[in-house]
């Protein structure tokens, strides 16, 4: 019992970055970003394929990683504002060419980490006193690394900019800003943390998937979702760590459903149907408790 | 400062070219204050738009401080052009605090990964807040969607201020507001176009607001100007020349007689 709350304290965790780039883009630039279906299975490749083949530092792989879902970002956002591609079709596009890219980045449809040193590996061998608690360790300090320098950035000059340019673009264009180029940044942005979290993930769980990817934006969404709805805050700090909580419950709710679930009659395959539905609750649930407060105060 | 050659802009309105703009040309030195009046559809929007760069012309060319803008977007503009519109929602960003509005104001070029609000800049913020007597400087925290329409375009002027432009465009921006606001908030504007000495394009539809303020006066009508009032001209004009000279064009509509009473 114990050891699968690690777990899912574990992977809410290394999902969370994941999270955190999809809150940029639905939260913060108002973009909805279906990229990261694909990006995140590019960091995964990336970081695997250069790890078996190459045999590069594990650590190394994750800024790589990084740095390719940044790309992919770019792509999208110059698809929407140079080329006027609309937000969702931009992003589907992306994730579909990505899709092939990943294909030829791994050279098969997965790749195997067992006999290759990982992250996760060396963290629980340099610290083996700490038992099983040394990933979770590792893993939280990271994340929330990743999560105070984004935190520290939506405070700067140009994180302001950012988080203004999903808000009102007409008044961002009017403090002299490219409000296009900002997009790409944030997409940037968005992507790498995605990809950095697949890199992870890949690294964590032991093989890289092409199709590992699948559902990325949903249970982004269902953890920035659910963590909207327990941390009201518009404090930047609070909603970022509201979505780092959005997925742990999630993980956790995912793991017990994945083991007591038979009971009920649920399979591992319902999975992807069950998170969407619950998705679809979030987003329904306010709008209409909206309409019942209206309607109560209009009687 | 600012010249406009030859300004026109066509729109398409299905089968038809609908003119918005018919060649319009205007020239403003440095501190010159105009007044722009004219029926709906006269062209006066169009006109601010086309200054600001949100729409471009389909014949002439924008010059400001004699380099040609014509197509330089909007964002490049913003160096030199603030503009304040009728919406109070449009100057601000809502989800985002007072403070962090003020700060982007405060800063509009060579952005950095530098904090954006230090002690220090918050201790002028404060200040800022305080001069405008609103009781906004305890506020600086609050999410601007918080804020009245009144306080929101109050702090909208204050951000242009911050911004220090040296071409304001005023597009009715105290017509949504409540008497009471709307005077506070035309105050304000006043002192700032004053003590900066910015060259300022004033639209309403205000006659007494167009009669009082400003050195120059324009009225539009389908596009053109039909009347330009420089300095003493404008210093003896009444709101009743005003209707005069709307009726000799035929443009009388309901509005102008209520707002000239």
């Amino acid at each position: 019992m114990a050891l699968i709350l690690i777990h899912a304290a574990e992977q809410g965790l290394l999902y969370g970055i994941a999270a955190l780039g999809v809150f940029i883009t639905y939260r913060i630039l108002n973009f909805p970003d279906l990229t990261v279906d694909g990006s995140f299975v590019t960091g995964a490749a990336i970081a695997s394929s250069l790890l078996v083949t190459h045999g590069f530092d594990p650590f190394l792989v994750l800024v790589i990683a990084f740095a390719a879902g940044a790309v992919a970002g770019v792509i999208t956002g110059l698809l929407n504002t140079r080329l006027g591609i609309t937000d969702l079709l931009a992003g589907v596009l992306s994730m579909i060419m990505l899709y092939s890219i990943n294909l030829r980045i791994m050279g098969r449809p997965n790749i195997s980490l067992l006999r290759t040193d990982t992250v996760v590996r060396i963290v629980a061998r340099e610290f083996h006193s700490l038992g099983n608690m040394s990933v979770l360790l590792f893993v939280t300090i990271v994340t929330l690394a990743v999560m105070f320098i984004l935190v520290f950035f939506f405070k700067t000059e140009i994180g302001l900019v950012l988080r203004a340019t999903g808000d009102n673009e007409h008044m961002v264009i009017a403090q002299g800003v490219n409000t296009k180029r900002m997009k790409v940044a944030g997409l940037a942005l968005s992507n790498g943390l995605v990809a950095l979290s697949g890199a992870l993930v890949a690294q964590y769980s032991g093989f890289a998937d092409v199709g590992m990817g699948i559902g990325t934006i949903v249970t982004g969404l269902a953890a920035v979702i659910i963590g909207g709805s327990l941390i009201r805050s518009r404090k930047v700090v609070w909603m970022t760590t509201s979505v780092l909580i959005g997925s742990l419950i999630y993980r956790t709710a995912v793991m017990f459903a994945l083991r007591y679930g038979y009971v009920i009659g649920f399979q591992a395959s319902d999975l992807k149907l069950v998170t969407s539905l619950i998705v679809i609750v979030a987003l329904v649930v306010p709008a209409f408790r909206e309409r019942m407060a209206r309607r109560v105060k209009t009687c | 400062m600012l010249r406009l050659e030859n300004v026109r802009k066509a729109f398409r309105s299905g089968q038809d070219i609908v003119l918005a703009l018919g060649g319009v040309n205007l020239d403003l030195a440095k501190g010159d204050f105009l007044t722009v009046i004219g029926s709906n559809g006269a062209g006066k929007t169009t006109l601010l738009n086309i200054i600001a760069g949100t729409i471009l012309p389909t014949v002439g060319r924008v010059s400001v401080k004699d380099r040609d803008v014509t197509t330089l977007p909007a964002y490049r503009r913003a160096q030199w052009i603030g503009r304040i519109t009728q919406d109070p929602l449009a100057g601000t960003a809502p989800m985002m605090t007072i403070a962090e509005n003020l700060a982007l104001a405060s800063k509009r070029a060579h952005r950095s990964l530098r904090l954006a609000i230090t002690r220090r800049k918050r201790r002028e913020m404060v200040e800022r807040m305080l001069s405008l007597g609103m009781a906004l400087e305890h506020r600086l925290d609050d999410p601007v969607s918080l804020l009245s329409g009144g306080e929101r375009q109050a702090l909208t002027v204050t951000m242009a201020t911050l911004a220090q432009p040296e071409i304001l465009l005023l597009d009715e921006h105290t017509a949504a507001l409540d008497p009471a606001n709307a005077a506070k908030v035309s105050l304000l504007t006043q002192e700032f176009v004053e003590r900066l000495g910015v060259t300022t394009i004033m639209v309403t539809h205000n006659m007494e607001h167009a009669l009082a303020l400003g050195n120059r006066l324009l009225m539009m009508n389908k596009g053109e100007i039909i009347y330009d009032f420089n300095g003493g001209e404008k210093g003896s004009l009444t709101v009743v020349d005003l209707v005069d000279l709307f009726s000799r064009q035929h443009i009388v509509d309901d509005e102008l007689l209520l707002e000239a009473r």
